[in-house]
């Protein structure tokens, strides 16, 4: 396996929206969430993930409970709003846009241009 | 939804900051326990899987700021933040934050105390309830409270103004409650005092009106809390039980409640007893008499609806009334209002203003503090002056460092503050328990409350910003890349030149404000020294005062004068003693008996006749003149001779003489009229002295002998050089032979004269303390100038010695202006001081600033001032080596 990628700027939020839309997770959740379906191809380190996570609640993308985890365990669990769902749509529809624009450019021949 | 939620977020983490932390940190912590588990599961072994699972998780503490930051309180993580960091910078100059902290809570504690006292005296009411609409009744131009009986009665029923009037008189009482026969002090009230003032009893009942019918009838007792507590232990079962008030039975009734100790603000009560038993408590009933004004004081509260304008209207028309009806007792019967606490007009004003000027004095040495802090934070700054520019070079806000500065100010301010209060509280609760002057119940009830810790944190709190505002400019202005480019020197050279500066401004009105209080301090010192020297007209020195009432231990009629008599033949064989006189009371002692006298030739014996009004009125033995080597001018003294069966006879002072008989020599063997109509004949003359107060004007004064005018209240002047311990105790046990029930009060005259001196000596105490507290102040303020011009000049210094300047022109160079600030500021100060203290004459004794001794004296201290406070500055100026300077640099 490839090294795995560093994040860009501002895509940690619709990564922690799209892996909370799937399902409540707690903060460890969302991070294995994230490996599992970007392939463990992206390089999180972990408490990164807190800030981002603080960041959605306060803007009022994602709602928080206490629970306890599949192993007994207190933890916080993290779920979409209404507004999240919404955020989460618009993100991925300008998200698509930008990288096959990004991606129809960075295949393009030399000679073509 | 969003907003509301964000919102709720934000605030829940402003008040509960360690409830998000402890969250916060909890779900970090199941975070890694979680991770742990798998990591466990994989076949770590838990405890290196949990380290591993701590490793990657990353800088803990640096993620929770991230929350925090990311939460939006970063308001509160940025003070906390800027709190710790000049907690740090603090730490790393104890000194300047020792002198910072120490200067303002001086300065703040100082302020405390005196609002604390103001506060206490001027702004808080009686505690009685609805205290806003509660008068007392003065009458005439000079405002006197005393009223008579009859009077009384018809301003009460007469008005219409006024929810019930109320009046009340001070009576020393002996109290026998089966033990040791005390002597107490007693509120002699109307019947209606309890109920005209709204107030609960704590314990039992209070009598009233219905209680009362006719002399004598009601021999009742309420009990202040206080002494309910000192003298019965806080015994319940106190109510019902009778004691003996001047030998006569009286039944104790209830106790007032703790918060009412009477309608005077500093005299506290032992006990209310109802007015009908004057005869017993007092030896003698004028309830009937209208021209004895006996009554202390009316008070009522103003009715709703009345202002107070209408109310004295309504007054007023009661007292032509009064005048029109009994013109042959009362005149000149219109009235004003004042607040009772402090007897009305009487200490109102002057305590009014001299509170206000000690608060001007307070607040002017807060504001010396404040500009030495701004000067020192200035001198901070400019220090400072590479680390602010670099850390503006590197991305730093103005507004970041300006916070920070005034972070720093604040936390001195605050803290300072925080001693300062709790200097002052301790201070107060000492005042509150102090009794000045003992033979009374006076108290200064000063405990802080709520308004006191108010005023401080809010003084505590401007202070911060007027001195942390000082350096601001000096911050504002600061060009990293020409100071980083400088060096150390370049900053404030600007400032050195001959422009007077803010900081040189604030030194001199610092300077000015000490040599105010110096010189009023010492024009008080000065002046409550040439009182102990004055001649009163008496000779308190080598004297004991022996003060009790006869009426106390249940002597009346003619039991009185044959009692004081066997009481002065039996002192008068004590060893040692040179001679025993009587007075009714002693002169300068707090108590006083006046009347009015007519002349010969009045028939018409109305007050519009009087020739002298409010003559001193002394009823002594043959021997007082004697005892009190009060100097005999003209005729003779009183003698034994002079009694019920002889012609009336009377000693009178040369004023009177003056005043009634025109002069002196023509007063001798004339006679004038007592307000009965008593033809009195003069026999003697003696010198003017003091009577009542030491700033009093010349006052009349008569003197009648104890055996044709009997008095209760008894003062035995014994004169003799013995010891004093043993003649007290000579005395005591001498008067304890003849009666062993009379209450003894015994005390030197110096003693005796605590009262008359008190106010000039809490106004020499008080501006003593504030005096020095500006001396200090100007002491470090000239120090941290003079300190930081010889530091900035110190090559300049070098320079000139390298040169081969005199020790006098390096001085002058180093600290001439920091002499010529002080020379300003002291001859600034002086001529206000003078001003002042014309302000102090009414409070002092003969304080005058025109006298050498307090002109020399100011002059030294200031010179004083100066020179400790250049001291170390010179020496070090003149200690440059120039060699060792030159090379440095």
């Amino acid at each position: 396996m490839a090294d795995p990628a560093q994040l860009l700027p501002g895509t940690l939020d619709l990564l922690i929206l799209r892996a909370v839309s799937l399902g409540p997770l707690h903060g460890y959740g969302v991070l294995l969430r994230i490996g599992q379906i970007s392939g463990n191809a992206l390089l999180i380190e972990q408490g990164a993930l807190y800030p981002g996570l603080f960041r959605l609640l306060r803007q009022g993308l994602l709602k928080a409970s206490w629970g306890t985890s599949e192993n007994n365990r207190r933890a916080k669990f993290y779920e979409l709003t209404a507004a999240g769902r919404k955020r989460l749509r618009e993100e991925t529809d300008s998200w698509n846009r930008l990288a096959s624009a990004i991606a129809c450019a960075l295949s393009q021949q030399p000679e073509e241009t | 939804m969003k907003l509301l939620d964000s919102l709720r977020l934000r605030i829940s983490s402003l008040f509960h900051p360690s409830q998000v932390n402890t969250e916060m940190e909890e779900e970090l912590r199941s975070h890694i326990q979680l991770r742990a588990d798998d990591l466990e599961r994989s076949g770590l072994p838990r405890p290196e899987a949990e380290r591993r699972a701590r490793i990657e998780f990353g800088g803990r503490e640096k993620y929770k700021e991230e929350c925090h930051q990311a939460l939006g309180n970063t308001f509160i993580e940025n003070l906390i933040q800027d709190v710790r960091f000049r907690l740090r910078v603090l730490r790393k100059s104890p000194g300047f934050a020792i002198a910072a902290v120490l200067t303002l809570a001086l300065a703040i504690g100082a302020n405390a105390v005196v609002f604390a006292v103001l506060n206490a005296l001027i702004l808080r009411p009686l505690n009685v309830p609805h205290a806003e609409s509660l008068y007392t009744i003065e009458r005439g131009a000079d405002k006197n409270q005393s009223t008579s009986y009859p009077d009384y009665l018809d301003l009460r029923d007469r008005n219409r103004s006024f929810d019930g009037l109320t009046a009340y008189t001070l009576a020393p009482v002996g109290l026998d409650t089966g033990k040791n026969p005390s002597q107490a002090w007693s509120y002699e009230v109307t019947g209606n005092y309890f109920d005209a003032l709204g107030i609960q009893p704590f314990l039992g009942r209070f009598f009233h009106v219905a209680d009362q019918h006719g002399p004598n009838s009601a021999p009742y007792l309420v009990l202040s809390y206080a002494y309910w507590h000192s003298h019965f232990q806080g015994d319940r079962g106190v109510v019902g039980r009778v004691v003996q008030v001047n030998k006569h039975p009286f039944t104790i009734l209830g106790v007032a409640p703790p918060s009412f100790r009477g309608t005077l603000l500093f005299f506290s009560a032992d006990f209310w007893l109802p007015m009908v038993q004057q005869e017993q408590v007092q030896g003698f009933a004028v309830l009937n008499d209208r021209g004895q004004r006996d009554i202390y004081m009316v008070l009522g509260h103003v009715r709703a609806g009345f202002t107070p304008a209408q109310a004295v209207a309504d007054l007023n028309s009661v007292g032509s009334y009064l005048e029109r009806t009994y013109p042959r007792d009362d005149a000149d019967m219109t009235y004003s209002l004042a607040r009772p606490g402090l007897i009305g007009s009487m200490l109102g004003p002057p305590v009014k203003g001299f509170m206000t000027g000690m608060m001007l004095l307070a607040g002017l040495i807060l504001l010396a503090a404040c500009a030495n802090l701004g000067s020192l934070f200035a001198a901070r700054a400019a220090d400072r002056g590479r680390e602010v520019a670099l850390r503006l070079a590197l991305g730093s806000s103005r507004k970041r460092i300006l916070r920070g500065v005034f972070t720093e100010a604040l936390l001195i301010s605050l803290t300072g503050g925080a001693v300062g209060l709790a200097g002052s509280i301790a201070l107060l609760r000492a005042l509150s328990t102090w009794r000045p002057v003992p033979e009374f119940p006076v108290y200064v009830p000063v405990n802080p409350d709520a308004h006191v810790y108010i005023a401080a944190l809010l003084l505590a709190l401007v202070s911060g910003f007027l001195f942390g505002a000082v350096p601001v400019r000096q911050i504002l202005r600061t060009n990293p890349y020409e100071v980083v480019k400088a060096g150390t020197t370049g900053i404030i050279a600007g400032n050195a030149g001959a422009r007077i500066t803010l900081r040189d401004l604030l030194l001199v009105v610092q300077i000015a404000i000490c040599g105010v209080l110096v010189t009023s301090s010492l024009v008080a010192v000065r002046g409550l020294v040439l009182t102990m020297h004055t001649n009163f007209g008496f000779e308190p020195r080598n004297a004991m005062l022996v003060d009790t009432r006869l009426s106390m231990a249940g002597y009346s009629g003619d039991r009185v004068p044959a009692m004081q008599r066997r009481m002065i033949d039996a002192l008068k064989a004590i060893p040692g003693v040179q001679s025993v006189g009587l007075v009714s009371y002693v002169p300068l002692g707090g108590g006083a008996s006046t009347a009015d006298v007519f002349t010969d030739q009045t028939t018409d014996l109305r007050p519009a006749n009087v020739v002298a009004a409010n003559v001193e009125r002394y009823e002594i033995s043959p021997e007082y003149f004697q005892a009190a080597r009060t100097s005999l001018l003209a005729g003779r003294a009183l003698s034994w001779h002079d009694d019920k069966n002889a012609p009336r006879v009377a000693v009178v002072n040369q004023l009177f003489a003056r005043r009634v008989f025109g002069s002196v020599p023509g007063a001798m063997g004339r006679y004038f009229k007592m307000e009965d109509g008593t033809r009195v004949q003069v026999v003697g003359i003696v010198e003017d002295g003091k009577y009542y107060q030491l700033t009093e004007a010349a006052k009349t004064a008569m003197f009648l002998p104890f055996l044709q005018s009997p008095t209760s209240p008894t003062s035995v002047v014994v004169r003799s050089g013995r010891d004093r311990e043993q003649l007290a105790a000579a005395i005591r046990s001498t008067l304890r032979d003849l009666d062993a029930s009379l209450p003894l009060n015994i005390q030197t005259w110096t003693q005796g004269l605590n009262s008359a001196l008190f106010p000039s000596r809490v106004a020499t105490v008080s501006l003593g303390v504030l005096g020095m507290m500006g001396a200090m102040l100007s002491i470090t303020g000239i120090f941290g100038m003079a300190a930081y011009s010889v530091s900035k000049r110190l090559r300049e210094i070098g320079i000139r010695i390298a040169l081969g300047a005199q020790r006098k022109e390096v001085l002058e160079a180093a600290l001439g202006r920091a002499f010529k600030l002080l020379a300003i500021g002291s001859a600034a100060g002086l001529v206000l001081g003078f001003l002042a203290t014309r302000v102090l004459a009414y409070i002092v004794y003969q304080a005058t600033p025109r006298d050498p001794v307090v002109l020399a004296g100011v002059v030294f201290a200031m010179s004083l001032v100066g020179l400790l406070a250049t001291w170390i500055p010179a020496q070090r100026a003149l200690s440059v080596d120039p060699v060792i300077l030159l090379r440095a640099e």
